[in-house]
């Protein structure tokens, strides 16, 4: 690809993040066994008529990780495995079921219930999948994105808030006199960076991306993934991205979680899980990748669908569509185990079978 | 061989108060018998809609203005609307992005299945039930003999897909349009969806179009394809020679965005600004704002669809010597 330099230069700073101002290792983020659990019963008096249980859906179940600050974890999975309502935990979006969720040191939970709360929200932001629902149609840009402004009381009178809503507009490439504009006169891509711009407006220190590409064509996803990426070497951001889109997970993320049916089956460093996938379900997603650079590639096709979440399969539940699987993974759930520079949930990993 | 479908010129137009659209311009292709060509494109780009006017389903006021499509060597762009619809599912079989809107909700699968083939094919009923059974089979639709009397909801995503291949074979029509047929679809699924279609063609030796906004997908499945941007055939070629060299800019940098599973990039080639509205189509080449190669050429006049390299492309760059008349 020597001829597409043209379109657009690389930037030259190739420098590494700007140095963390506190202890490097740290991490930013820490969440322990977290759990969601939905209701999904049916109403009370068809449950007395007809004798019907209560009925739950584990959507998170015992999930941990921890993102370092300045780095990108990304969280990958099909439909209904979680992820989205992972994100949501993060930012208080949903009180969890169990666990819990450390930012900074401090637990998230207690402090949100605390009036000293809404400063940690100022500290953590999130960009939603589609933003042609995401963002109010009655108003106008400066209102959009000024809100979040007014409500953390960070601006004063009303040219300062213009002043500041420019700046933003200008971070994510658009114009200041924008502000004025309704979200229709926008297109999707930069409707996508109105949110970003949005989301950057208190300084947070973590952003947490849900599918922010997913209802984008390519060439506007390039411009959003790059925009995300350079605010992340100027600002040193720390991003949650989910998505299940493989190639775009391995273009900006450091770390990837991989997660099956509300559970994180396999959690790795980038290169490692996509060098070296250990889990089943990884080798699986990774190869059912469509590659455009291999043109007529025969792929062996993944048998078997994602289970329903009501009737999850005992013991592993990737167990029925598994190629290695045995009767211990149909009977014992594996736990997160760790190994050199990954952690897997799998007998057949953790027998030294595959 | 003989092109199974001909599309000539064909010209898509949507009369509107403020004027007319004009939606698809000069759009000319053929595929052959067992062939796929996959359309790829941008959203707004025209693909969906070249795929509408195949199959003559273009929304009104949306017509076809000019040009001829024609399906085995007869014309179908001017056929009355009973004789079209005679010729969907029997001749050219229609696949859509949603599978549950493709299916009708109150009536079991096997139902709409056996309607199908019976309407095309002079079959009784207890035939026309185990053709279904076997098209749910050849699908890969496990205990198709039970599940044939279940209704939509009761499948995934990934099954009612399969019913609607099976709707679509079910008259072995020579001609499949399949619009996004994997775009609602989980990537596991989504490779399964591939490699059935890219089976039954071969089976059947139906000629496929597959239209699609995903590179990957089209690496894949596809022989040839077709790029469009703003209503019309930017480049069009063997998929191996699009994919690796492409020869117009637009294409070189659509290629240069996604983001890739064997490199590490920093940054990803982007094309700056966004495909142009109906109505506001620049002059000249219609990609010519957005491309770093642009000369003075591009803004006046419009390039025609030409040999470059092992494909064709619509580009001044590659046949700025030649004019108009020498296409």
């Amino acid at each position: 690809m020597n001829s597409t330099s043209t379109l657009s230069s690389p930037r030259s700073d190739a420098t590494e993040q700007p140095a963390a101002n506190r202890d490097a290792d740290a991490a930013l983020v820490e969440v322990k066994d977290l759990a969601k659990t939905f209701e999904v019963s049916a109403p009370w008096l068809n449950r007395v008529v007809e004798g019907k249980e209560r009925q739950f859906v584990h959507a998170v179940d015992g999930v941990s990780f921890r993102i370092e600050r300045g780095k990108t974890l990304a969280l990958v999975g099909e439909s209904g495995c979680g992820k989205s309502t992972v994100a949501r935990l993060l930012v208080g979006l949903y009180a969890p079921t169990r666990g819990t969720v450390r930012f900074d040191g401090q637990d998230t939970l207690a402090a949100l219930a605390t009036p000293a709360g809404r400063a940690l929200h100022r500290r953590m932001q999130m960009i939603f999948q589609d933003p042609y629902a995401s963002l109010n149609p009655r108003w106008k840009v400066l209102d959009i994105v000024g809100e979040p402004l007014r409500e953390h009381g960070l601006v004063g009178d009303l040219p300062a808030l213009r002043a500041r809503v420019a700046e933003l507009l200008h971070s994510v490439g658009l114009a200041g006199a924008d502000c004025e504009k309704f979200p229709h006169q926008f297109s999707g891509g930069q409707r996508q960076r109105i949110s970003i711009a949005r989301a950057l407006a208190t300084q947070p220190e973590f952003l947490v991306c849900d599918e922010p590409t997913s209802a984008l064509d390519v060439s506007v996803q390039a411009q959003v993934l790059n925009i995300m990426k350079d605010l992340q070497r100027e600002r040193g951001l720390t991003y949650l991205f989910i998505s299940h889109n493989l190639a775009v997970v391995r273009h900006v993320s450091d770390a990837v979680g991989v997660m099956y049916l509300g559970r994180l089956v396999e959690i790795a460093g980038k290169q490692t899980l996509f060098s070296a996938p250990r889990h089943p379900y990884t080798r699986m997603l990774l190869d059912a990748i469509p590659d455009i650079h291999m043109s007529g590639r025969a792929r062996t096709p993944v048998q078997g669908e994602v289970p329903n979440p009501l009737h999850p399969p005992s013991g592993c539940a990737f167990h029925p569509r598994c190629p290695h699987a045995d009767a211990r993974c149909a009977q014992e759930r594996p736990p997160l185990q760790s190994l050199p520079g990954l952690q897997v949930a799998c007998h057949a990993v953790a027998e030294g079978r595959i | 061989m003989e092109p199974l479908l001909e599309v000539r010129n064909l010209r898509v137009e949507f009369p509107t108060r403020r004027g007319t659209l004009l939606a698809l311009d000069d759009i000319s292709f053929g595929i052959v018998p067992g062939e796929i060509l996959g359309v790829v494109g941008e959203s707004g780009a025209g693909k969906s809609l070249t795929g509408a006017a195949i199959i003559g389903l273009l929304e009104p006021p949306g017509r076809i203005a000019a040009g001829e499509i024609r399906l085995d060597g007869e014309r179908i762009d001017n056929l009355p609307a009973p004789s079209m619809r005679a010729l969907r599912g029997r001749k050219i079989g229609a696949i859509f992005q949603d599978p549950l809107t493709s299916l009708n909700p109150l009536y079991t699968i096997g139902r709409q299945l056996i309607e199908t083939i019976r309407t095309h094919l002079p079959v009784s009923e207890n035939e026309a039930r185990e053709r279904a059974i076997k098209l749910l089979q050849e699908t890969g639709i496990p205990a198709a003999e039970q599940r044939i009397d279940q209704y939509p909801h009761q499948f995934s995503g990934g099954m009612r897909q399969r019913v609607v291949i099976a709707l679509a074979l079910a008259a072995e029509p020579k001609l499949i349009v399949a619009d996004e047929p994997t775009t609602a679809l989980d990537v596991s699924i989504q490779a399964q969806i591939i490699s059935l279609l890219k089976r039954l063609c071969k089976v059947h030796g139906a000629a496929v179009m597959l239209v699609t906004h995903d590179m990957g997908v089209i690496a894949e499945t596809c022989d040839r394809v077709a790029v469009m941007y703003a209503g019309r055939i930017v480049e069009l070629g063997p998929v191996g020679d699009v994919i690796h060299r492409p020869q117009h800019p637009y294409t070189v940098g659509l290629m240069g965005s996604i983001p890739a599973m064997d490199e590490d990039r920093e940054r990803l080639l982007q094309i700056d600004g966004t495909m142009p509205r109906l109505n506001a189509i620049p002059a000249g080449c219609a990609f010519h704002p957005r491309c770093p190669q642009a000369f003075e050429r591009c803004h006046r006049e419009r390039p025609d669809l030409l040999a470059a390299g092992a494909t064709q492309a619509a580009c001044w760059l590659h046949h700025a010597t030649s004019g108009r008349e020498a296409a």
